[in-house]
């Protein structure tokens, strides 16, 4: 029995957050512009986990950022269920950003250093005004407690005086008191030591499923991005490579790049023919290559690579791959 | 029997801290033989960087810091001698490269002065001589166009090519010992994997010995002859890097090896993970220290400090616990909701 199919029925949302084509980029003057999107599309179905892989700089924090507006995309739509976020007026789109929380990388720049942390933890409601019967400060402690902490003991706390771990827990209850829908969570444990990023990433995955939370899962750790995902999406460069069920995707993964990924993971044999790499450097995002963006370090690129760039194209039910070497089927 | 290269006995490195003793390394030995390569993996906190430092030098007795204990490199006694002898051992007997090569060049300077300042100064090559040597170490670390590259100023090269400087630097005098803290954690994954390979290739042709400090056990598996994993100043376990991976003694080799994600498991199984957070060095508890987390702790661990012993394992293991584990690791990870 997988996960997901146990945890269907404690799902209470059912909005499904869509990108089409979104494109972002950033001028940096001279006429020149940084591709940091470029035409990326993906879907997180309500309740599911959606991982997007990259090295620094493929525009995997971009895409991140530009599914919240934040800034919205320079073209292409955003939909969370039926609305479309990217022609909302700033009023309506505050209101629809409270259904989408994010959680960022560095746990203690993330947090006021003045403010306290039940001050913290109740921002976002006492902007949005509490309705309930329940008073605040059992909310408040009821939040802590489920994202691993004492109340007691953090409750009039400041962040500095909290561990890294502890501020990311506290960053995760921010977030969940909002009730969001979706939750971006942005590299939330590459700041963090082996021993906490297993409790926090334990921790976004039980509480994914008892808050019935969509995520997109953004960090570089191919291990880590493959535990908590349904699917992975693979970016390079501005551009998706490969999207792929988590599941088996250290062995059905076909594109270059992404077998150039998993062979990085410590300790993995490269027996993979594609894993070998052609040692450059990474392309400037501000004048990408032609065609395929990944050609420059891709030891099976030939001159079609070069003219025409790839089309995402399904091989398998739920894996799409943007390369021209794979044959449709080509899935073992 | 040849002498080691690297002998530390009983090193203690403490701060003194407006709030007390910060005892950062607290009674660590270890040897290293030439052209071996050691592992030192451990948390943020547990005193393996200040390790690599009191070892090199860096860290040595002053108004802030005590050092107690010995380190001997290549029959010289690093904290017993004066500045000036100490500084001759940097770059010639032992080297360091650091976690964040931008933070390890000097901006104003071009790479190419980088490497013939130490050239010059150790070896007393001449400005022609120096330079032909630096183009030459930029090659062997796998720089392309390394007489361009010579000319060029860190900014303008990525954070690859930057640590790879680092290295040519660090092996400019060719040292006996080279020491490598956290070398590729500001490095993106695929370029990890290169410098790691470089770091490799290098120690088995020019014959060094290496200490690879590392946060990450992936980094050090499969790199090193031996592993010691560091837990709050002091060596829980020392051993063989395949016997530590495969049949790891200590609870928190062994917890922290499973707290890992692996590419093999399942998506959203919950992965083991060790509970608590480490002891305040500043009072560290009596005791095993790891025994507040510790899932197998007994009263003896919260009373009695177990020594780092051998304990009946394959010769050159030791570990510091009074119930050494003894199954192979199995990667047993909970299901969700199981």
């Amino acid at each position: 029995m997988t996960v997901t199919e146990q945890a269907a029925p404690a799902r209470t949302h059912a909005s499904t957050l869509t990108a089409t084509d979104v494109v972002v980029e950033f001028p940096v003057g001279r006429g020149q512009k940084v591709h940091a999107v470029s035409g990326v599309s993906l879907e997180v179905p309500p309740g599911t986990t959606l991982g997007i892989l990259g090295e620094s700089g493929c525009g995997k924090s971009t895409i991140g950022r530009a599914l919240i507006q934040l800034p919205p995309p320079d073209s292409g739509s955003v939909r969370l269920g039926d609305l479309e976020l990217t022609e909302l007026g700033s009023r309506d789109l505050r209101r629809a950003r409270a259904r989408m929380q994010i959680i960022m990388q560095d746990p203690v720049s993330a947090l006021n250093p003045r403010r306290k942390v039940k001050d913290l933890v109740w921002e976002g409601r006492s902007i949005w005004g509490h309705d309930g019967e329940t008073p605040k400060d059992v909310l408040v402690d009821d939040m802590l407690r489920s994202v691993g902490l004492d109340p007691d003991a953090v409750r009039d706390k400041h962040p500095h005086e909290l561990s890294g771990g502890q501020c990311q827990r506290v960053c995760i209850a921010r977030a969940l008191m909002m009730d969001p829908e979706v939750l971006i969570c942005d590299e939330p444990v590459s700041s963090l030591d082996v021993s906490v990023q297993a409790q926090i990433l334990n921790l976004l995955e039980t509480s994914a499923r008892s808050f019935g939370l969509s995520m997109v899962f953004i960090a570089h750790d191919v291990s880590v991005v493959k535990n908590i995902s349904d699917q992975v999406m693979v970016m390079y460069l501005g551009k998706a490579c490969e999207v792929v069920p988590s599941d088996e995707m250290h062995r059905t993964s076909v594109h270059p790049y992404t077998r150039l990924l998993l062979a990085s993971i410590p300790g993995e044999p490269q027996d993979h023919p594609h894993a070998q790499q052609v040692s450059v450097e990474l392309p400037s995002p501000l004048d990408p290559p032609s065609g395929c963006r990944f050609r420059t370090r891709c030891p099976i690129a030939t001159d079609r690579c070069a003219a025409e760039e790839p089309r995402m194209r399904e091989i398998a039910p739920g894996h799409t791959v943007a390369c021209h070497h794979v044959a449709v089927g080509a899935d073992e | 029997m040849t002498a080691p290269l690297l002998e530390v006995d009983d090193l203690h490195t403490t701060f003194r801290t407006p709030r007390g003793a910060m005892r950062a390394v607290d009674g660590v030995s270890l040897s290293l033989a030439a052209g071996e390569t050691l592992g030192i993996v451990g948390e943020s906190g547990s005193g393996k960087s200040v390790l690599g430092r009191t070892i090199m030098g860096l860290i040595t007795n002053g108004p802030a810091t005590q050092v107690t204990g010995s380190v001997r490199l290549a029959g010289v006694d690093v904290h017993g001698v004066k500045q000036a002898r100490r500084r001759e051992l940097w770059g010639t007997t032992v080297a360091m490269v650091f976690q964040d090569p931008m933070t390890s060049l000097n901006p104003v300077k071009r790479v190419g002065l980088h490497l013939t300042e130490s050239l010059r100064l150790h070896r007393g090559l001449s400005k022609g001589a120096a330079r032909e040597r630096a183009v030459e170490l930029l090659r062997q670390v796998g720089i392309p166009e390394p007489a361009r590259r010579a000319g060029q100023y860190p900014h303008e090269l990525s954070g690859g090519m930057r640590q790879r400087v680092v290295i040519a630097m660090a092996l400019a005098c060719d040292p006996q010992l080279l020491i490598a803290d956290e070398p590729t954690t500001a490095l993106d994954v695929t370029v990890q994997k290169q410098i790691l390979d470089l770091l490799q290739s290098l120690a088995e042709r020019l014959d060094m010995a290496t200490i690879l400090v590392s946060h990450d056990l992936g980094t050090v598996a499969g790199r090193t002859d031996r592993v010691a994993v560091m837990y709050a100043g002091r060596v829980a376990e020392s051993a063989a890097t395949d016997a530590v991976f495969g049949t790891p003694r200590h609870p928190y080799s062994q917890a922290l090896i499973e707290s890992i994600p692996s590419i093999e498991s399942r998506p959203h199984s919950l992965l083991a993970t060790i509970e608590g957070s480490p002891p305040n060095m500043l009072a560290p508890p009596a005791g095993c220290r790891f025994a507040a987390r510790c899932r197998y702790a007994v009263d003896r661990c919260r009373v009695e400090a177990p020594a780092l012993e051998p304990r009946g394992a394959a010769a050159g293991s030791v570990v510091a616990c009074h119930f050494p584990l003894t199954a192979p690791l199995q990667h047993q990870r909970q299901e969700v909701g199981a």
